[in-house]
């Protein structure tokens, strides 16, 4: 059992957790994740470690509230457990003097970049990042993000806050304007994330993206999250899941993100049915 | 026993099994299991051999002359006593183990008809112990404050994790999942092995004094380096061969397209044949084509089965002759009605919209036999016939899950990948040993627990020299 430490509120539908879990503290890197369990009718979800305290012996995590899991995850309170919690998961980033990396986050994305723009900062990169979302409600970690950036842009679809567009604007603006830029890190939505490739291809460009592919186990044994990378079948647990964003199959990871819609919906509805029931009606998730 | 003349020996006490109609609509275990006069029936056949032909054939070297008339005698709870003192997971083997290759092979009585049948034997005072609740402990050493660290509780690491214990040392079970037991967890279907079965027999080894730590994945939460300056004596590797195999055929990642273990894990594991109760999803097919024709295969098809589909296709290169599945369940699985396609294989998977519809076959012949002796399918050009598919099970077979051995690079590994062991079952690494899949390839739960068990006294002479 894993006890949650600490409970807070980043946007609507947007919340982050720490969490009593002093092995996983003891070995995360940037670029890693949890595969968690809530209790004992539950699926097995990933989320990226956002951070981690050894002298805590605790970890971080950020989440959406997407559907069934990320929901109910969200009704819980400090002082509740969560029932399994395994990781730290993954290949870590690469972490290195790269030069100039740019940082592209699109959503919750911005909650697994952060710990791996912290690490190149650290590693004596110059980091530029850009921040997109739908609305400025939905920005999250602005000011994380910001302290550790020698540039920081903000995007939002609706122009609500920074530059009205997408976060790729930005990006092709720094680009036209010959910055140089050793490498793009992007994370966020699959259709974001397969944009920003597309910006930096023809400019040979260095492109990383950690991709967010359905899991169950998290260590290799199912072959759910198998993507195609340069035309070779992956499996995104432990072969990523960062990978060259260039050689990444993305139609094909947005097809198997859809999966389960449907089983999804069923689930959702059910959920909200019986919270109903209880007479929750959602409005008290935040507390 | 003495009364069975040679010449007339009465025929083998069929065992009572839930219709085939009933059970490809339930999830509940196919076999019932004998009853007290049957199981005493049963075990009156046996001939007491004297040179116990049957023992040549079991991995563990159990006991079965004994145990056999000890049932016929009607002491169950000596029976099943007999049977621990070499297999601590009867209740499992008694369900799983491939008798007809092993102990039952070599009975006496299969010369002039069938063999006892020593597996339901098993099985029936396995669960007759369950069933009553007294459970015995076996004797134990006193301790010898010595520390074992067992990676994996598949079948492997909780045999050596009980030998362990019982020998006095004192044991931690590390295992990757949330739930222990391996392949018997996450793998074999309830309808074959019901997972209360396999938690009492794990509840038996954590009685024994082993003590089970799940969510932790060794080579990633921790290193083996990190387990020996916390302690260990010694590591014992029991990872099994969990990797899947694909096809490299085009339109593998379509949707609805699985590989067995990924199929299996949602529908055991995670118990999606109950969703939405459960909330892990599974894709419940019409016409599910399943590829192979292994245990695995065989399991895979009549799950989908039980999840409602209306035709499963089990598509294998070769015969029925050459199917590496057990008898009784290719003989379950078509009595179900899962329809064989055999001799043939898939050449691609087609999809609209991303999804699987059909899977593009072609028709095999059998060739020159290869390493493994059995004749090389062979493709017959122009042959290609299609078969309707909603879902797709691979189940071609595993390899070496990579992540402790890349955490690991200085243990050796062998030229398929597993890890190399000497005949003491060390690793090349100093106090690590390793039993199991992760040193034969995907074997038989017995096999894994014959190298856990002679693995503990490798490790047992080990600490204590
Ligand atoms: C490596 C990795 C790291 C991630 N890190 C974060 C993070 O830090 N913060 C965050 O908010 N989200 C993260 N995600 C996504 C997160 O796992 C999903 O949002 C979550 O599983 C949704 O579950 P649900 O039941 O609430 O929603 P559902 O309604 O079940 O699903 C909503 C969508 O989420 C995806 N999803 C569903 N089940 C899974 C699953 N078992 N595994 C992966 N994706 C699934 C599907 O695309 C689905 O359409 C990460 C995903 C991966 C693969
Ligand atoms: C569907 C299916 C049906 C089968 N049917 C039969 C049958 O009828 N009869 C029969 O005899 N055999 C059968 N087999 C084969 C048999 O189950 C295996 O040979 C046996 O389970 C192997 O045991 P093991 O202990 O070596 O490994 P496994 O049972 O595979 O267990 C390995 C365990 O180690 C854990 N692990 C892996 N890596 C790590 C790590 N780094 N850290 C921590 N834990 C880790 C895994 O999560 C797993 O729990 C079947 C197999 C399958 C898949
Ligand atoms: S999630 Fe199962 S192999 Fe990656």
């Amino acid at each position: 059992m894993f006890k949650i430490l600490k409970k807070e509120k980043l946007a609507p539908l947007v919340f982050g957790f720490e969490i009593e879990a002093p092995e996983i503290a003891r070995k995360a890197k940037p670029g890693q994740f949890v595969v968690l369990r809530i209790d004992e009718l539950g699926e097995r979800i990933p989320l990226t470690i956002y951070d981690f305290n050894e002298k805590n012996s605790s970890i971080s995590l950020i989440f959406q509230e997407v559907g069934k899991t990320t929901r109910q995850l969200a009704s819980l309170s400090r002082g509740d457990f969560i029932g399994d919690v395994v990781g730290p998961l993954g290949k870590p980033s690469e972490i290195k003097n790269f030069g100039t990396v740019v940082c592209v986050a699109g959503g919750v994305g911005a909650a697994v970049i952060f710990p791996i723009a912290r690490a190149l900062k650290k590693a004596g990169n110059r980091v530029i990042t850009i921040l997109g979302a739908r609305n400025k409600e939905l920005l999250i970690l602005e000011k994380e993000l910001s302290s550790i950036s020698d540039d920081f842009f903000i995007t939002t679809d609706d122009g609500s806050k920074g530059k009205c567009g997408v976060c790729t604007d930005i990006l092709e603006g720094l680009i036209e304007g010959g910055q140089e830029i050793n490498r793009v890190i992007a994370v966020g939505p699959a259709i974001m994330m397969k944009f920003v490739c597309e910006t930096t291809r023809p400019h040979g460009i260095k492109m990383i993206v950690s991709l967010n592919s359905i899991m169950v186990d998290g260590t290799g044994m199912c072959g759910s999250c198998r993507v195609t990378v340069g035309g070779e079948t992956k499996f995104c647990c432990v072969d990523g899941p960062e990978f060259d964003g260039h050689l990444v199959d993305f139609d094909e990871l947005m097809n198997r993100q859809k999966m389960y819609l449907e089983e999804e919906n069923t689930s959702l509805k059910e959920h909200e049915a019986k919270e109903l029931k209880k007479g929750k009606c959602g409005c008290k998730r935040d507390k | 026993m003495k009364k069975n003349n040679q010449r007339s020996i009465p025929k083998r006490v069929p065992m009572r099994e839930q219709s085939a109609k009933e059970r490809a609509l339930n999830f509940n275990e196919v076999a019932l299991g004998y009853g007290p006069e049957e199981a005493v029936a049963e075990a009156s056949r046996c001939l007491q051999c004297k040179s116990a032909p049957c023992m040549r054939g079991c991995p563990v070297e159990v006991d079965i002359p004994s145990f056999v008339s000890l049932i016929a005698e009607g002491d169950f709870d000596a029976a099943i006593k007999k049977i621990k003192e070499k297999n601590c997971l009867p209740a499992i083997c008694g369900r799983v183990c491939p008798q007809e290759n092993q102990c039952e092979k070599f009975c006496t009585l299969s010369k002039k008809g069938e063999p006892l049948a020593i597996g339901r034997l098993e099985k029936f005072v396995a669960d007759h112990e369950r069933e009553s609740g007294k459970i015995s402990l076996p004797k134990k050493k006193g301790p010898t404050n010595k520390k074992v660290a067992v990676i994996g509780s598949g079948p492997a690491g909780l045999a050596c994790a009980g030998d362990l214990a019982k020998l006095g040392h004192s044991v931690t079970i590390f295992e990757a999942l949330h739930k222990s037991g391996g392949v018997l967890a996450y793998g074999i279907p309830e309808f074959r092995l019901p997972k209360t079965v396999v938690e009492k027999e794990i509840d038996f080894i954590k009685k024994l004094g082993a003590e089970i730590k799940t969510n932790i994945v060794i080579g990633k939460t921790k290193m083996i380096d990190e387990l020996f300056s916390e302690g260990y004596d010694a590591v014992f590797l029991g990872t099994g061969a969990g990797l899947p195999r694909f096809l490299r055929v085009p339109g593998e990642n379509l949707n609805g397209v699985y590989s067995a273990n990924e199929f299996l894990t949602r529908a055991n594991l995670m118990k999606a044949y109950l969703f939405p109760k459960y909330d892990t999803p599974i894709k419940r097919g019409e016409n599910v084509v399943v590829v192979g024709g292994g245990n695995v295969a065989m399991d895979s098809a009549r799950t989908a089965l039980r999840l409602g589909a209306k035709n499963v296709y089990l598509l294998y290169r070769r015969t029925e002759e050459e199917m590496p599945a057990r008898r009784e369940e290719v003989q379950h699985a078509k009595e179900e009605g899962i329809k064989f396609r055999i001799l043939a294989t898939p050449k691609r998977f087609i999809g609209v919209d991303g999804w699987i519809t059909a899977v593009e076959c072609i028709k095999t012949r059998l060739g020159e036999p290869d390493e493994s002796g059995r004749r090389k399918p062979v493709i017959k050009e122009g042959s290609d016939f299609l078969l309707p598919a909603d879902v797709v099970i691979i189940a071609i077979g595993t390899m070496a899950n990579p992540v402790l051995l890349e955490a690991t690079p200085d243990i050796e590994l062998n030229g398929k990948g597993y890890i190399a062991v000497k005949k003491n079952f060390r690793t090349s690494k100093e106090g690590v040993f390793a039993g199991g899949d992760i040193t034969t390839g995907s074997a038989t739960v017995i096999l894994a627990i014959g190298t856990g068990k002679t693995a503990a006294l490798e490790i047992n002479n080990y600490l204590l020299t």
